[in-house]
């Protein structure tokens, strides 16, 4: 028996016509280019746009303040890398700390639960104030001066109470069939924690902790405010020598094209995540 | 010589009593299957006995030695030598057949990376799963995963291996696989506990069968015996049921 004679005659595909395929595309590209036309005929005929225009996107301003403005950009880009990597370490410890059982355990326990609350209570921009100016002024031998760290670091300790919380919500997501299968082969909590648990935590949480990754992208900017000169604290700069607020735009672009493939990088993982969980329960 | 003895083994799921001081022993080389209806008590005595979870009164002695003795205090003895295997199978997902199997004794037992693969792959081969090592448990079908978790339990080469409705999750043309390699583990000698809604298997497969209502073994009698002549009139409405749905 052949195979072509077994295999049932698939119903013939329905061919579209000339107008069924491109007259709805054709109805999409002109309402698109009618509202945005009108949209931009509007804005752009109002009595104040030329000053707008010679304010915000001038662009003889924008090329001159981009060089110092992408330097501050990689300030920020870096700041974000490291961060993140910190981020991403300290919080799975702090993490582990809170699902740790055990009466002897409690106050590692107890720390992470009053560490998370506190500093995921308070205002990043009050944390890198605190850290940024405060730490440097105790002038304490022996500790970093530099605000640009500790600004760092309060971006890392503000952060990672967050990321704490997702990683927690990943665990607490492990079915518990798992920890029963590692105690029942005779897994320590510990090994239990680093062969079981976690890998798989980490595997749930990725969507959100690249969510987090995106926020934090934009909030290094806050380090700008103490004194770190950052892409926004170059283009204050700029702004303040020449009254043109271009330079803040230029910095605006350069976020954006961190922020918007990163974010789309984000949802790609979340699609990948969401069909292998859709896949496990076929 | 008994290798599993359990006295008096009381249990409370807060103020639910859940075993009521069960005595059960199991001989070297003996296959024990425990029945009766989801609630009475079968699972929660298989994870007393590997300390899955806590018991409130009685002992469980293995070999002589009670189970909450300073002998057992790690743990680690006690599970290399008492071995399940779960309804829901349970292997990690995110790692491999083979690591999956050999996790135990590598991380648990001390033995080397090179003799745990060794060993695994000579089980791997003998249930039938050659070619699957490399494979995550998510691309095998139910009955190959359960088997895998069989595999993965007797790779710390246990004295006793109890299984817990472990063809309960399966579509049923996937059940006979499994219920033939339990045959096979009966006929090389390793001493069960079973926990099983299959009936027939239990009729074929064990020396003794237990039936259990309410934290209770109602009825323990030879498969034959208990079967076709049950004494208790509980065991004989149970099993009455079980026929009338057609599973006996």
């Amino acid at each position: 028996m052949s195979s072509e004679r077994s295999a049932p005659a698939l119903p013939a595909r329905q061919t579209l016509t000339f107008r069924e395929r491109y007259v709805p595309f054709l109805i999409s590209f002109v309402s698109v280019a009618i509202v945005f036309g009108g949209l931009w005929r509007v804005i752009t005929s109002a009595e104040h746009w030329p000053r707008i225009k010679l304010q915000f996107f001038n662009l003889e301003a924008i090329v001159a303040a981009f060089p110092n403005v992408l330097r501050g950009f990689g300030i920020n880009m870096t700041v974000w890398a490291i961060a993140l990597v910190a981020i991403s370490i300290w919080a799975l410890v702090l993490a582990v700390f809170r699902s740790l059982h055990g009466p002897w355990l409690a106050p590692i326990r107890l720390f992470s639960i009053i560490y998370i609350d506190l500093l995921r209570g308070l205002p990043s921009l009050l944390l890198v104030l605190l850290f940024g100016f405060g730490v440097p002024a105790l002038q304490i031998p022996g500790l970093p001066r530099s605000s640009l760290f500790w600004g760092g670091v309060a971006m890392v300790l503000g952060y990672s109470a967050y990321a704490a919380e997702v990683y927690r919500s990943g665990m607490e997501a492990v079915h518990d069939g798992q920890r029963a299968a590692a105690k029942a082969l005779g897994l320590s909590q510990w090994q239990t924690l680093r062969h079981a648990i976690v890998p798989q935590a980490v595997r749930n949480v990725l969507p959100a902790l690249l969510n987090l990754a995106v926020a934090l992208q934009k909030d290094v900017a806050l380090l700008s405010v103490i004194g770190v000169r950052d892409a926004v604290r170059e283009a204050q700069i700029y702004t303040a020598r020449t009254f043109n607020y271009s330079s803040l735009i230029a910095a605006a672009l350069l976020f954006l094209a961190a922020t918007i493939p990163m974010a789309r990088f984000t949802d790609y993982v979340a699609r990948k995540d969401q069909e292998r969980r859709l896949q496990r329960t076929v | 010589m008994d290798r599993i003895r359990i006295e008096n083994v009381t249990k409370y799921y807060g103020e639910n009593l859940v075993l009521d001081a069960v005595n059960l022993s199991v001989r070297e080389h003996e296959v024990v299957c425990l029945i009766g209806a989801s609630g009475s008590g079968k699972s929660t005595l298989l994870r007393c006995v590997n300390k899955l979870v806590p018991f409130d009164h009685g002992t469980i002695y293995l070999d002589g030695v009670s189970i909450a003795a300073d002998h057992f205090k790690n743990n680690n003895e006690l599970h290399k030598r008492v071995g399940i295997v779960f309804q829901a199978y349970n292997l990690f997902p995110h790692i491999n057949v083979l690591d999956n199997v050999t996790l135990a004794p590598r991380k648990v037992h001390g033995v080397t990376r090179a003799e745990a693969e060794r060993r695994a792959h000579e089980l791997l081969n003998m249930f039938g799963l050659e070619g699957y090592a490399r494979s995550y448990p998510e691309r095998l079908s139910g009955g190959q995963q359960q088997r895998v978790a069989i595999v993965r339990a007797l790779a710390t080469q246990p004295d006793v291996l109890m299984l817990d409705e472990v063809t309960a999750a399966l579509d049923p043309e996937l059940i006979g696989g499994v219920l033939k390699i339990i045959k096979d583990l009966k006929d090389k000698g390793m001493t069960m506990i079973i926990v099983t809604h299959e009936m027939g298997f239990a009729r074929d497969v064990a020396d003794r069968v237990c039936f259990l209502e309410g934290g209770r073994i109602l009825e323990e009698a030879p498969p034959d015996k208990l079967f076709a002549k049950p004494e208790n009139p509980r065991t004989q409405q149970f099993l009455q049921r079980i026929i009338e749905a057609g599973r006996l």
